[in-house]
């Protein structure tokens, strides 16, 4: 554990006074502290093109009163600097008066081991399997034009220090491993991306030699691009793989159940608690306990030990997501879902790993009962529009479905749904969940989070399908 | 208060002289502060303040042809000696790239340009208290206008580049930017829009009463949208969207999309990827300029080019190892582009939205739906359908498709460019794509 102190001039005795004057009249806050490691490795073009390590250190200290949220960050750990800080908290609340709420829940679980990935394996067996990489996958065919992997692996300690003293620790290890490959044939390129990753060592990932897998599944999603048609345009049946396809679920109803866009009302769905949003038959949750999982938390960045949260259960809306902020304003409890990109960023209620849970149906059964259609089974990104509930997510892979049999591949092309309407188009729901492979960063506000995803095969009755054949 | 240039200077140097002597052959570094001050307001009333004070070192250290990276925001100089050694350890032991080096010695800028980036002039918070308290009450003039939400901030940021051939230059710059985010509702449709401004100089920004005023009706307009069916019916970008083609040129003729053999447009200099009339210059020193710098990422001098003249695609985006990698030399974008435009083209906004009897006009795109090594192009959309020259009516829930090698060869230009976002674009009609809806 970084002792944040050790080098600076204000004892730890001191801080935790300044953090407790600021605080004395707010309803929270603390004092976040960060220390993270992160080491970046990319081979690309046969080369290892970037090597980077970032060592980076800083504070949050944050007042919360009412509504309003008071905030003052920076690199320097130092008496003048708190001081600062502390200042400019109190001129933005100096007219608000709050009681400061002590209470936060305990809990001795934790979801990861305390390891550093980065120092755990030598950079320079790093490097070699980067290079074994590149060799593996341009040998599997002439068509390969080009392969990037990397290793990015991160250490990243955190303290949080509230009013009268009370201090919460975690140390979060996370590592990611990628692969993209371009294939070129007949003046045709295109391009297959796969990876892995979660909150432990890279050996965990790279053991008996299964870096292989991760380069045949880039390969394949390339393979099956290079020989793709120009996707449809209208309205159709979807069928979605399991897994990583999730993202639908994270996008068109996730963030719309997050604790701030309903307190403020801005969520489509701030008026539906208890009301049906989802077919019967459709649970989803948020779990932040999943060992070693990318999404998941010991504590999240407020202290609050994370856990599993039902938000739909059988198509009824149970929970919002909230951190301690909304849910004091809402009358309710944190969820554990309080989260920060880093020290420089405030706190909101922010995903995990979010999950629709089994069904009795069959991928089979759906692909047979669509006469024209598409079966969707990887997914670049999405973006959802929280107001209008409009949510898009790209293909990467994908097949049409002609009377009720799987096609061919098709180009990638957008789709795009409406977040309270899509889940209660689901007519089946399959029983083969699968977690994503460990590879998903969740935007909001301009910061970025790890986070996680899993479902089984779904079956969309209407969907727009963003194709250039009308 | 940001840090003094000599300060940075000296960290600068600190390092070159440290990592040498750990057995660097070159080093180049850049060591920057940051400050920035931030008001939000929801709802007529303070949401937020957040003040941001940010360090940041970069070291990169070369052996010969091998290098290594590190980056830190603890510069304390204790610090700095385990992180140099790191970084001069971990680039003995990388493979090595011919393309490593640092930019050729008469490529580096000389004389730095002053380009007017740096408003020293401070808004207390009370006055951007003030300020927001006048765009949110004019926001809500409209009784459609249900929630908003409105931000400003200041920032002032230096920083110093060095390089062991003996660059060393840095200087301040400064931005003041507002925004106002409106969400209307009617009928049981929610919508939200928006308007901002950004300026390198206080006295620029746009007033408070029309930033409120712009957001709300941009928001009420929106407002109980349909979805029409799948067709091919010509689309005009809003300025918004059309500077996006310029994102995406900038990207598929980098550098190192083409010398990776990942761009659709690998091969294509000297070739007319675009209609005669279309040009494209990318302009580093406009003064005040929101993109404006006398060099690169690199110390290499930026000077104005011509990417596309009468169509034609006139030079890829370069730094020194991808210059390297090409046989060709760095024209100073290492870290992307600077102002980067279209040349208005010679019809009016009026005229162009009258070239079809029927259109539909973009005022927003999600996803990320830009393939750079195909081309291809399928985002989800929102805007209006214009008959006659009139707006009709808005639209939603539909995507727009295409490829980007179609796509330049048919905009037309409108002659209404401004100077709002680094990279901008006059509104634009593009014929051939494709629209699904239901």
């Amino acid at each position: 554990m970084t002792d944040f102190f050790i080098k600076s001039d204000i004892s730890r005795n001191d801080a935790e006074k300044v953090v407790s004057e600021t605080l004395k009249n707010c309803d929270d806050g603390e004092l976040y502290l960060e220390n993270s490691k992160t080491e970046n490795i990319v081979l690309d073009d046969s080369k290892i093109k970037n090597s980077s390590y970032n060592s980076d250190i800083g504070y949050g200290l944050r007042a919360v009163t009412g509504e309003v949220i008071a905030y003052s960050h920076s690199n320097e750990i130092s008496k003048n600097s708190l001081k600062n800080s502390s200042e400019n908290l109190k001129s933005t609340l100096k007219s608000k008066k709050g009681t400061y709420n002590h209470s936060i829940s305990k809990s001795n679980i934790k979801y990861y081991e305390d390891k550093n990935p980065i120092e755990e394996k030598s950079f320079s067996s790093k490097i070699k399997i980067l290079e074994e990489i590149d060799k593996y996958t341009r040998s599997k065919n002439p068509n390969v034009k080009q392969v990037t992997a990397n290793f990015l692996g991160e250490h990243k300690s955190v303290e949080i220090i509230r009013a009268g003293g009370e201090i919460l620790t975690d140390i979060r290890p996370l590592v990611r491993f990628n692969v993209s490959v371009v294939l070129e044939k007949n003046g045709k390129k295109e391009t297959g991306v796969y990876g892995i990753g979660g909150r432990q060592s890279y050996e965990d990932y790279l053991k008996n030699e299964n870096w292989k897998k991760v380069c045949d599944e880039a390969f394949r999603i390339a393979s099956v691009n290079l020989d793709s048609k120009p996707a449809p345009a209208g309205e159709m049946k979807v069928v979605l793989g399991p897994g990583w396809p999730a993202i639908l679920i994270h996008e068109a109803i996730g963030h719309g159940l997050e604790g701030d866009f309903n307190r403020k009302k801005t969520s489509a769905f701030h008026n539906l608690m208890n009301q049906r949003v989802a077919s019967d038959g459709v649970t989803i949750v948020d779990d932040g306990t999943l060992q070693n999982r990318r999404g998941s938390l010991t504590i999240d960045d407020e202290g609050t030990p994370t856990e599993k949260t039902v938000l739909i259960e059988n198509g009824i809306l149970k929970n919002f997501m909230q951190d301690r902020l909304n849910a004091r304003l809402m009358k309710t409890n944190s969820t554990g879902n309080g989260r920060r990109e880093s020290y420089k960023h405030i706190v909101l209620p922010r995903m995990r790993n979010t999950m629709m849970l089994n069904g009795t149906h069959t991928q089979e059964e759906m692909i047979k009962s669509v006469d024209k259609g598409i079966f969707a089974v990887s997914f670049g990104g999405g973006q959802v529009d929280i107001t209008s509930g409009k949510f898009v997510f790209n293909c990467t892979e994908a097949y049409e479905i002609i009377n009720g049999k799987i096609g061919s591949p098709i180009k990638g092309a957008t789709l795009i749904g409406d977040g309270p309407s899509a889940l209660k188009e689901v007519s089946m729901v399959g029983n083969d969940m699968m977690l994503d492979p460990g590879i998903g960063t969740c935007g909001k506000a301009g910061q970025g989070v790890p986070v996680g995803v899993a479902q089984p095969s779904i079956l969309i009755n209407k969907m727009t399908v963003g194709g250039t054949q009308i | 208060m940001i840090k003094d240039q000599s300060f940075l200077d000296d960290k600068a140097s600190y390092c070159i002289d440290s990592a040498k002597k750990n057995g660097a052959t070159d080093v180049q570094v850049s060591v920057g502060n940051s400050v920035s001050e931030t008001v939000n307001f929801r709802n007529k009333k303070l949401d937020e303040s957040e003040r941001s004070d940010t360090l940041i070192l970069n070291l990169t250290t070369f052996i010969n042809k091998r290098k290594s990276t590190i980056s830190s925001s603890n510069i304390e100089n204790n610090n700095l000696d385990i992180l140099i050694n790191r970084c001069v350890e971990t680039a003995k032991n990388s493979p090595e790239d011919e393309c490593n080096t640092l930019p050729e010695q008469e490529l580096l800028a000389k004389k730095i340009s002053e380009l007017n980036l740096y408003d020293k002039n401070h808004i207390s918070n009370e006055k951007k208290i003030n300020f927001l308290t006048e765009v949110e009450e004019n926001v809500f003039m409209d009784d459609k206008i249900e929630n908003s939400e409105s931000s400003f901030s200041e920032n002032k940021s230096i920083f110093t580049l060095a390089n062991s051939k003996g660059f060393l230059s840095g200087y301040k710059s400064s931005s003041f930017s507002a925004s106002c985010v409106a969400v209307a509702k009617s009928n049981g449709s929610m919508e939200r829009d928006y308007e901002f401004t950004n300026q390198r100089f206080l006295e620029d920004i746009t007033k408070a009463d029309k930033i409120g005023k712009a957001a709300s009706s941009n928001a009420i307009k929106k407002l109980n949208s349909k979805k029409i069916s799948s067709e091919k019916i010509p689309v005009v970008f809003d300025k918004r969207i059309s500077r996006g083609i310029l994102s995406v040129l900038s990207s598929a003729i980098s550098g190192s999309s083409i010398a990776r053999n990942t761009s659709f447009l690998k091969g294509a200099i000297d070739t007319e990827i675009f209609n005669k009339n279309i040009n494209i210059i990318d302009k580093p020193n406009i003064l005040k300029g929101l993109a404006s710098r006398p060099f690169d990422s690199e110390g290499v001098k930026s000077s104005e080019i011509k990417i596309v003249e009468n169509g034609i695609l006139k030079n890829y985006l370069l730094d020194t190892y991808y210059g390297k990698k090409l046989n060709l030399k760095s024209n100073g974008r290492a870290g992307g582009t600077t102002n980067l435009f279209f040349q208005n083209g010679s019809i009016s906004f009026n005229d162009l939205i009258k070239v079809h009897p029927k259109l539909l006009y973009v005022t927003e795109t999600i996803g990320h739906g830009s393939n750079i090594v195909t081309g291809d192009y399928s985002v989800g959309a929102s805007g209006f359908i214009i008959e006659n020259g009139e707006f009709i009516y808005p639209v939603s829930e539909i995507t727009i498709a295409g490829n980007f090698k179609d796509i330049f060869k048919n905009l037309t230009l409108a002659d209404d460019l401004e100077y709002k976002y680094a990279t901008n674009s006059p509104t634009t009609l593009i014929e051939g794509m494709t629209v699904a809806g239901k």
